[in-house]
């Protein structure tokens, strides 16, 4: 690693003192790399066991890594706390301008302790850090707005993020999300709420240092390989064409497209919300993570008229990619795009992580079918599958919780099914709402024993879709086996915070050039190592934290709706939980 | 003829910065501190991109207010920047109604575009390209 690196920098921020300082902390990088990898540390040592998610003694700690700022696609920041939404390991991956942002801002990491004892924001321009009122701020309606006020009133426009939550997080909603560059998110396991807790409206970082390399050519060379593999190859085609929404007709086809709180797995509406008919019909304007050149931002335009002023129009521009499709389409059987992309846009300005939120409408409108809840709890609202208008106003109520049954979604289904009952259908998994695919054991597994209950931790449903291909029969060690592989390395994509839509751009040879021409010397069997380690660190946390593998709950739902992988049992998915357990924990 | 940068088509653009870390890098390092191209929204992305570029000008108000000759008029328009005779003063900036003169703060020096292309070969959308000057159609 070259001396002075400025990414050895860590910038801690005590909120309740207002004070700032910054630490060398070599080791950190030297170790963990970055991201994921330095995060965890960081959380091992910010983080006491039993904090409180929502107390000033949960640490909220932002992790780039030493690609950041050189390499194109290494686009990420990891946020890492305790997760007030499953009680242990939280964390979250956005991109933006976040990542450049904090590393030319001369950071590897950012720590934020304490809580506030009135509403503020931070600015942070290089080593400065002003601690400034957002008492006006705080209760806007609309996460835009805060966009748009400190847009205006704060340097550095071009070159700096500005990381806001809506009131979602302010009423700490257990996955209110924190939105950053209006159109990326740290979106899942509540870091909004964890924001709100501390009276943290927003924080802006500006910055735009240049970084010294240890071999100016061979950084040159290995950046236009690998600038070339990400333009010229197929590799980032997907991402680039239709997006990630490329996704939605493949898996209705094949029937792995959770429909109506899954009660099925193909969808009739699969066309209208397809990414074919979102980019033929509506697709207004592309946009890129900062260093990314595939742009695989796709903003629809929904042009709605006023109702009572002819001739009156607002024009929407909202980012959509197939999760959000998945969690306020087919989830939900809104096949009409227009209230789809409504429903999103009342995410947005609320500030929720849209697949909690769509699975949590999803688990109500069956509730409400069931008779475990009436009208009473919903606020008088009749829930209804494919009706946008109420699951708009469902939304602002999961915010505003007028009664105790929105009080209790606005934790998560897992919490709202242990009250109300329904939990054979409560589609949470580790605590976290299902995300968008139904393929076969893997998935499910996958996200049950995932260390962020994510379906990108291990990507679980590309497993199924493989076996469901080639006609093979998966077995449990097979799964977990493959899971944990896969998690394992992935620990070291995200610690070098590239997008996992670039996995394939960064193979391990590729890693090793570009770390190497810029000074850091590691070998593949040295990251390897360091992706198993930090996978079991992570366990370990969440471990510390209460949470036990056994005692995952599995809804009947996913057993009864047919997969493509085909049909699986509980037995399947504890003993592959199982393996999946010793095979990340210590088994190495 | 004399080179000046151009931006072709800005609703083409994606808010990459690839082209900015392209400037940068010409130099063999990483980061923005030298980059003379500026990409920023038009007050918030969904309403698109602004590509900040020096457009080479017959008679730039950025030399005529420097105060050390630090910035000198090239042949066919733009300038050229010498860095030894800069003080640092910042007029350059606030002259230049693009602010396609942007400052350096590593250096506390302006940083002024060279007219070499070296972003244009890297931005994926053709938003930009290096073209020879004519003031006679600017
Ligand atoms: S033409 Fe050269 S100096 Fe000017 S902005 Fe582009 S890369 Fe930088
Ligand atoms: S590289 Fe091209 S698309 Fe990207 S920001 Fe620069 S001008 Fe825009």
């Amino acid at each position: 690693m070259l001396l002075n690196e400025p990414l050895n920098r860590v910038l801690y921020i005590d909120l309740t003192r207002r004070t700032s300082w910054v630490e060398r902390r070599p080791e950190l990088f030297a170790e963990g790399l970055g991201g994921t990898g330095a995060g965890i540390r960081l959380l091992e040592e910010e983080c006491p066991a039993g904090a409180d998610p929502l107390g000033p003694d949960n640490p909220i700690i932002f992790a780039v890594g030493p690609l950041v700022g050189l390499y194109p696609l290494a686009s990420k920041t990891v946020a890492m706390f305790k997760s007030p939404h499953t009680g242990n390991l939280g964390e979250s991956h956005a991109g933006g301008r976040s990542a450049t942002s904090i590393r030319l801002a001369g950071f590897g990491a950012v720590v934020i302790r304490g809580a506030s004892t009135m509403p503020i924001y931070l600015v942070i321009e290089d080593d400065r850090v002003s601690f400034r009122d957002a008492s006006a701020l705080w209760g806007t309606r609309s996460s835009y707005t805060t966009g748009s006020v400190l847009r205006r009133r704060e340097p550095g426009s071009g070159s700096r993020t500005i990381m806001r939550i809506g009131r979602a997080g302010e009423r700490q909603v257990s996955y209110a999300c924190v939105i950053t560059e209006t159109y990326r998110h740290f979106g899942r396991l509540g870091l909004g709420a964890v924001f709100g807790s501390k009276q943290l409206k927003a924080i802006v970082i500006a910055g735009k240092h240049s970084l010294e390399v240890a071999d100016r050519k061979a950084y040159r060379q290995a950046y236009d390989a690998i600038f070339k593999k990400a333009t010229e190859s197929e590799l980032m085609k997907k991402y680039h064409e239709l997006g990630t929404p490329k996704n939605v007709l493949p898996l209705d086809a094949i029937g792995g497209l959770p429909t109506r709180n899954l009660q099925a797995g193909r969808f009739e509406g699969a066309e209208a919300i397809s990414g074919e008919n979102l980019a033929e019909n509506y697709l207004g304007r592309r946009v890129a993570c900062a260093h990314c050149p595939t742009a695989c931002i796709h903003l629809a335009a929904l042009r709605i008229p006023y109702p009572n002023d002819p001739y009156f129009y607002k024009t929407l521009m909202l980012g959509y990619d197939h999760e959000p499709i998945y969690a306020t389409g087919s989830m939900l059987e809104l096949d009409d795009v227009s209230g789809m992309l409504r429903l999103m846009d009342e995410v947005e300005i609320q500030g929720l992580d849209v697949m909690s939120a769509g699975v949590a409408l999803a688990w109500a409108t069956e509730a409400l079918e069931h008779g475990l809840i009436s009208t009473e709890e919903t606020d008088g609202l009749e829930l209804a599958f494919g009706d946008a208008e109420t699951y708009i106003a469902a939304t602002q109520r999961i915010v505003e919780q007028p009664t105790d049954f929105y009080a209790a979604l606005a934790r998560g289904v897992d919490h709202a099914a242990s009250i109300y009952g329904g939990e054979e259908f409560a589609l949470a998994f580790g605590g976290n709402e299902m995300p968008g695919y139904h393929t076969g054991p893997a998935c499910h597994v996958g996200w049950l024993a995932g260390a962020r209950h994510s379906h990108l931790d291990n990507a679980g449903y590309s497993l199924d879709q493989k076996a469901a291909q080639k006609g093979e029969t998966l077995t449990p060690e097979g799964v977990a086996r493959a899971l944990v592989e896969e998690e394992q390395w992935r620990q070291v994509l995200t610690s070098l915070v590239i997008c996992l839509f670039a996995r394939n751009v960064y193979d391990e040879q590729t890693v090793c050039d570009a770390l190497t021409a810029i000074g850091h010397e590691v070998t593949p069997e040295g990251l390897r190592a360091l992706g198993a380690d930090i996978l079991r660190r992570k366990v370990a946390f969440k471990l510390r934290e209460g949470f036990t593998f056994e005692g995952l709950r599995l809804p009947e739902r996913i057993f009864e709706t047919p997969a493509p992988a085909g049909d699986f049992d509980a037995e399947f998915v504890r003993q592959a939980i199982a393996r999946y357990a010793a095979l990340a924990g210590d088994e190495t | 003829m004399p080179k000046r940068l151009s931006v072709i088509d800005v609703d083409h653009c994606v808010g990459c910065q690839v082209c900015m870390f392209a400037c940068t890098r010409r130099l063999g390092l990483g980061g923005l501190a030298k980059s003379s191209i500026h990409v920023r929204s038009d007050g918030g992305i969904r309403k698109g991109f602004i590509v900040i570029v020096c457009r080479a000008c017959a008679d730039p108000p950025c030399a005529r207010v420097c105060p050390t000759d630090a910035l000198t008029v090239r042949d066919g328009g733009g300038v050229k920047f010498h860095a030894e005779r800069c003080i640092g003063c910042y007029n350059c900036v606030e002259a230049c109604p693009f602010g396609a003169a942007l400052w350096n703060e590593e250096e506390g020096k302006p940083q002024i575009c060279v007219y070499c292309g070296y972003c244009a070969r890297y931005c994926p959308y053709d938003v930009i390209a290096l073209e020879e000057v004519s003031h006679a159609t600017q």
